[in-house]
């Protein structure tokens, strides 16, 4: 468990298996976010935020409480007892808590910060990336270091595309689209291409 | 509530949750789901009757108690309902469908931040009688079902040569040098895919985004 696990788990979350471009998450808000490029870095942004910090929540939730046996150190009878099916109301439950207690800790300590990214905060709580990023951590049995650095790769991978998106959305204001394709046809195909692009970087290794 | 059960008014409701504001083509929602199962058409079968169930179900419980609800709370109410929902489907999938439950992965789970659902019990099971919001949620379940399983198809045939598993491509035309298209099985395909399917429908409905 060297430096190099950890980088090469970054890079396969940001570039190889991008949670947008290869397991499509968070899909609706990128399509309804990269109109403008200010939009897109500010929720961007925002996400990562929110996903460096639900993704080890999560992991230390699941661990600590609702895995097979987790609640061993509260008593050593409740050694059997399973709560893995309370995983995914949980686990939504943490994420909506934690970007409430986000918001507000950055409007208490940085109103700027705040001021840009304020009204995306609670939108991410539905966001499925977040919720995505999670149960892949679950389903993938990540340990706490490895969540973090998912859950911060996961975040990168998808403020990375929604950018891109933005900016090329931006130029396409000039062009002459065919109407029925215009606003969600053209950003799928778009986005069939990006992530065409996205596979090339499959085997990166170090 | 002195109307037929399917008056016009709630034969508007269904026709629109299907065509003219489907909720993928035409809201914009759900599309993680619509291209992320569609490999094959049996996991799009599947999410289909699961978000179908999910949204038609969490309208009529949030219709019920749509006047208890303290408008401050509303999501986490909400997020509840359909995640109790959801975890049922779970459960049953993984009790009598371990396979489909395999290859769906964290997809059912991600039936809780489906925007259908929350997006429908927004917009209409707030405001609704449980009847009508059990229409729109059933219309609109349809509507995604449409989507999926179009695209199920057309991936599954042209990605893996197969229908629900059988062959349906001669094993003559691969003599003749037929390939399956391999991209149509990774995600650019269905990007392409939905981005067509989408052209057509708004071709057809008329449907202009400014």
């Amino acid at each position: 468990m060297d430096i190099v696990h950890y980088v090469n788990l970054a890079i396969k979350a940001i570039f190889v298996e991008n949670i947008l471009l290869a397991f499509f998450l968070g899909n609706c808000s990128y399509i309804a976010c990269s109109k403008k490029i200010d939009t897109a870095i500010g929720l961007g942004i925002a996400v990562i935020f929110v996903m460096v910090i639900c993704t080890p929540a999560c992991w230390a939730v699941k661990h600590f409480l609702l895995a097979k046996g987790a609640l061993q150190w509260v008593n050593a009878n409740l050694n059997g007892v399973d709560l893995s099916f309370l995983i995914f109301i949980s686990f939504i439950a943490i994420i909506a808590a934690m970007t409430q207690i986000i918001e507000m800790l950055i409007e208490k300590f940085s109103p700027a910060l705040h001021g840009a990214l304020g009204i995306f905060l609670p939108l991410i709580a539905v966001n499925c990336a977040i919720l995505g990023a999670a149960l892949f951590m679950d389903q993938r049995n990540y340990n706490f270091m490895e969540s973090v650095v998912f859950g911060l790769g996961g975040g990168i991978g998808w403020a990375l595309a929604i950018i891109a998106m933005a900016a090329i959305r931006k130029k396409l204001a000039y062009s002459n689209i065919p109407a029925p394709l215009r606003g969600l046809g053209i950003t799928m195909l778009l986005s069939g291409l990006m992530s065409m692009g996205f596979m090339c970087f499959a085997g990166i290794r170090l | 509530m002195g109307e037929a059960l399917l008056s016009s008014k709630n034969q508007k409701i269904l026709k629109d949750g299907f065509w003219d504001t489907n909720p993928i083509t035409f809201q914009i929602l759900g599309i993680c789901s619509a291209l992320a199962v569609t490999t094959q058409l049996k996991a799009a079968i599947v999410m289909s009757l699961g978000l179908t169930f999910v949204t038609a179900g969490s309208n009529v419980v949030i219709s019920l108690i749509r006047n208890f609800i303290p408008p401050q709370i509303r999501i986490i109410v909400q997020l509840t309902v359909v995640s109790a929902l959801v975890i049922s489907i779970d459960q049953l999938l993984r009790a009598y469908m371990f396979d489909v439950s395999k290859q769906l992965s964290v997809f059912v789970g991600l039936i809780i931040t489906n925007c259908i659902v929350m997006g429908r019990l927004e917009a209409f099971a707030m405001g609704n009688p449980p009847w009508k919001s059990f229409l729109d949620g059933l219309a609109n379940g349809a509507g995604y079902s449409a989507i999926l399983i179009l695209i199920g198809i057309v991936r599954e045939i042209l990605g893996s040569g197969t229908l629900l598993g059988y062959h349906v491509i001669p094993a003559s035309v691969y003599a003749q040098g037929y390939v399956n298209n391999g991209m149509m099985v990774l995600a650019p395909g269905a990007f392409f895919l939905l981005g067509i399917i989408v052209w057509i429908q708004r071709a057809i409905s008329g449907y202009k985004e400014s």
